[in-house]
């Protein structure tokens, strides 16, 4: 182990020591706190940027660990892209305090605020947490709306054109390229989900009420009782009665979440459990936003057809 | 907008069928044929364009327009709030043990000291951003003691710099020292009910903490190495192995009063830290630490503390809400106590002869994150001391064992049982049994790895 450790730190000092040399190209270097920020960093920022997610795809984003590593990314960023929501408040603002990165201060060219734009659901009128683990500025998961994405793919734009002025064509360049195919593949989706609409679904979590509203489904249950609140047995009994009574017949999970209590659901109201990773990367070869979401309305309408 | 759609579509599905009606010839059905796949063609296309401009518009929408009411509203709220997040942390803790003296036992400020119920610390934080140079933070600690009367004590109040050139960082004021990993933590950040047995002995009850100024600096490499050094006031109680009150129970002797006279009489305690990530889910985190200072044993009489420590978590790459978890964290600690020739506190008559007091010990503790909210912990504690001229109940070996299990309801609450098997050399073997309670109220618990 000890031997491991040592090659691994003479390794990172040999790239620290080339990675400094006057031959290669300043890439700008971007930081996002999770994958669906990177992908769409990427599509912007090509192959003008370095970019480095602070969350695993597969781990939930609210309780990531901020390890001594995260830190020395974070030292190192010209851009940090964050949601701006709360969804990493158990974690990112430690490691903010110690990064000593005037680069992505609040406020500064380097940090973009994702959330920025974006029209919130679930705001809430009084901040109680008998409530659950609500977020003061309304639910963090945003980016599952394609329309969403477009914003963010601007913002973060904007932000990299401050950044870097001389790349700023490239960057516009790519967010019209990312802008066109995104609306393509809209008409896509729509097209594909159109046959369901107002189809009810459950989820695990409050994380596809954007989804829902984009593509008109309904979200007629959760299996948590309340946001951050694992199931209770109770709580699940009404689920299940709910999910007869408006004929729900997929249950929606993250990598992350109990997928046993989805499927013990689902075995007793004759539904499917669906995995729908949020993050790209989640899924071997779902890399790009698109193809995550191509994923996702894909998965959704089979699961959705082949309900009896 | 579909209604529209529809309208056309019938509109001119109608139209065409009564012009086909009005013809009878072949070639003019032919014609219409032709006509209509046009203007389905035409319909096909016009419906996509509309799709588009739905989209569009939506996004504008949602882009700032029709819902700003909505934005704003979210913004006042949480105005409130803002420039300083305010957050009020309670422990409570219920039990019993076999010594009725329980604090001779339970040594830590912060451990539950009587049989029956305690509340060891209650504590009231403050942080924010004090302008684009400083964040600021403060605790306030309420605490009962034995007999049920409430202390106070500004725990820690201190500014922390944010935008020094160079990967440097300047703290100031009164704080937990950085030296090894737990004694900057704060009680209810701990995974037992009390403080680990060397802690207490090297530090005293409360940890070592004192005012002063701490410099770090974040080494440029490209793993996680962080050198800084601290530069202290050595006296108070939170100074206990320095120019503390209480070093009588280290050495028996009167203390004598010490004043600062020159850079050496101020207490200086350096690190070093370093982590790797030796898989994407394994992370080791490891530090030196060590502690120079005068102690009041007599007018040049020094103490020197070096101690290690180490840090090892597994965590899932499918974590969920951060289980499941497996850690290891140990510190060892060693301490040489010069002390000087002193006069005896309980016999006047008696001179103890000047000395050297040596003491080491570590602890040990495993924690497993068996699944959402549950972890369960076993903790291994060691002390010991050389023989010195005066017996200290303070410096003899003790060992300790201690199993515990943890119910997190939220990140915002917890349920703690945990059994202690006790062994004081001399005073033979003890058994405890603590129940802990907490809750969090106000800003986020952000937590340190």
């Amino acid at each position: 182990m000890q031997t491991i450790v040592i090659l691994r730190m003479a390794a990172a000092a040999l790239i620290t020591v080339s990675g400094s040399g006057p031959t290669v190209a300043k890439k700008l270097n971007v930081v996002a706190t999770t994958p669906d920020f990177a992908a769409l960093a990427r599509e912007i920022g090509g192959d003008a940027i370095d970019v480095t997610a602070l969350a695993k795809p597969t781990e939930d984003p609210h309780f990531v660990d901020p390890k001594p590593s995260l830190l020395v990314t974070l030292n190192r960023a010209d851009v940090l892209i964050e949601g701006g929501a709360e969804l990493e408040l158990g974690w990112l603002p430690p490691l903010l305090d110690n990064a000593r990165n005037e680069r992505i201060a609040a406020g500064s060219p380097g940090r973009v605020v994702a959330s920025q734009g974006i029209r919130m659901l679930e705001v809430p009128t009084t901040f109680d947490r008998s409530k659950g683990d609500i977020h003061a500025l309304g639910n963090p998961h945003f980016m599952i709306d394609p329309l969403n994405a477009k914003i963010i793919a601007a913002n973060i734009a904007d932000h990299f054109a401050q950044v870097d002025p001389e790349a700023a064509p490239i960057f516009k360049a790519n967010l019209e390229r990312f802008d066109a195919t995104v609306d393509q593949k809209l008409a896509e989706w729509q097209r594909q989900l159109a046959p369901y609409r107002g189809s009810t679904l459950v989820t695990y979590h409050k994380d596809f009420v954007y989804f829902a509203e984009r593509f008109n489904l309904e979200i007629v249950e959760t299996l948590e009782p309340k946001p951050g609140i694992a199931p209770s047995p109770a709580h699940l009994v009404q689920v299940i009665s709910t999910m007869q009574a408006r004929k729900a017949r997929v249950i929606l999970v993250q990598p992350y979440q109990n997928r046993r209590t989805a499927a013990t659901v689902a075995r007793q109201t004759n539904a499917v459990v669906l995995d729908m990773p949020q993050q790209p990367g989640a899924i071997k070869n779902i890399t790009t936003y698109i193809e995550l979401m191509d994923y996702l309305v894909q998965t959704l309408a089979t699961g959705l057809e082949a309900k009896p | 907008m579909r209604t529209l759609l529809v309208a056309v579509t019938v509109a001119l599905a109608t139209s065409t069928a009564a012009a086909a009606q009005a013809r009878d010839s072949a070639a003019a059905a032919r014609a219409d044929s032709i006509r209509l796949v046009r203007e389905r063609q035409l319909i096909d296309s016009l419906a996509k364009v509309i799709r588009s401009l739905e989209g569009r518009v939506d996004s504008l929408v949602r882009a700032g327009g029709a819902p700003a009411a909505q934005v704003p509203q979210a913004q006042t709220a949480r105005a409130a709030g803002a420039y300083m997040n305010i957050g009020f942390d309670l422990l409570s803790d219920a039990g019993w043990s076999t010594e009725s003296d329980v604090s001779s036992l339970q040594r830590g400020d912060h451990d539950p000291v009587v049989r029956g119920f305690t509340i060891p610390n209650a504590e009231i934080s403050l942080d924010g951003a004090v302008d684009p140079y400083f964040r600021g933070f403060a605790n306030i600690v309420y605490k009962l003691g034995p007999t049920g009367q409430t202390g106070v004590e500004l725990e820690e109040a201190y500014f922390l710099t944010t935008s020094l050139p160079g990967n440097l960082q300047v703290r100031g004021g009164q704080f937990f020292t950085e030296f090894g990993r737990q004694n900057p933590q704060h009680p209810h950040a701990w995974s037992f009910v009390d403080q680990p047995l060397v802690l207490n002995r090297m530090f005293g009850p409360d940890g070592l903490r004192s005012q002063g100024a701490r410099l770090s600096w974040l080494v440029p490499t490209s793993w996680y190495t962080e050198a800084m050094v601290s530069v202290l006031n050595s006296t108070g109680g939170a100074a206990f192995s320095f120019r503390s009150d209480e070093s009588a129970e280290i050495h028996g002797g009167e203390p004598v009063t010490r004043p600062v006279r020159r850079l050496e009489d101020l207490l200086i305690v350096p690190r070093l830290s370093t982590s790797v990530d030796l898989t994407a889910t394994q992370t080791l985190l490891v530090g030196v630490s060590a502690a120079f200072g005068p102690n009041n044993s007599g007018p040049d009489a020094r103490t020197q503390i070096y101690g290690a420590d180490l840090y090892w978590k597994w965590k899932s790459a499918r974590a969920s809400a951060g289980f499941p978890f497996v850690s290891w964290q140990a510190e060892a600690l060693f301490r040489r106590y010069d002390a000087a020739q002193r006069v005896s506190v309980t016999d006047s008559t008696v001179t103890l002869p000047a000395e050297r007091l040596t003491d080491r010990g570590m602890y040990g503790q495993l924690l497993w994150g068996i699944k959402p909210r549950v972890v369960a912990g076993l903790r291994g504690d060691f002390v010991s001391g050389n023989t010195g001229a005066f017996a200290s109940e303070l410096r003899a070996d003790r060992y300790r064992l201690s199993p515990n299990l943890t119910w997190y309801p939220t990140e915002f609450s917890k349920v703690r049982l945990q059994y202690n098997y006790d062994n004081r050399k001399g005073l033979g073997i003890d058994h405890s049994l603590w129940l802990q309670f907490e809750f969090i109220l106000g800003a986020h618990a952000a937590h340190k790895f």
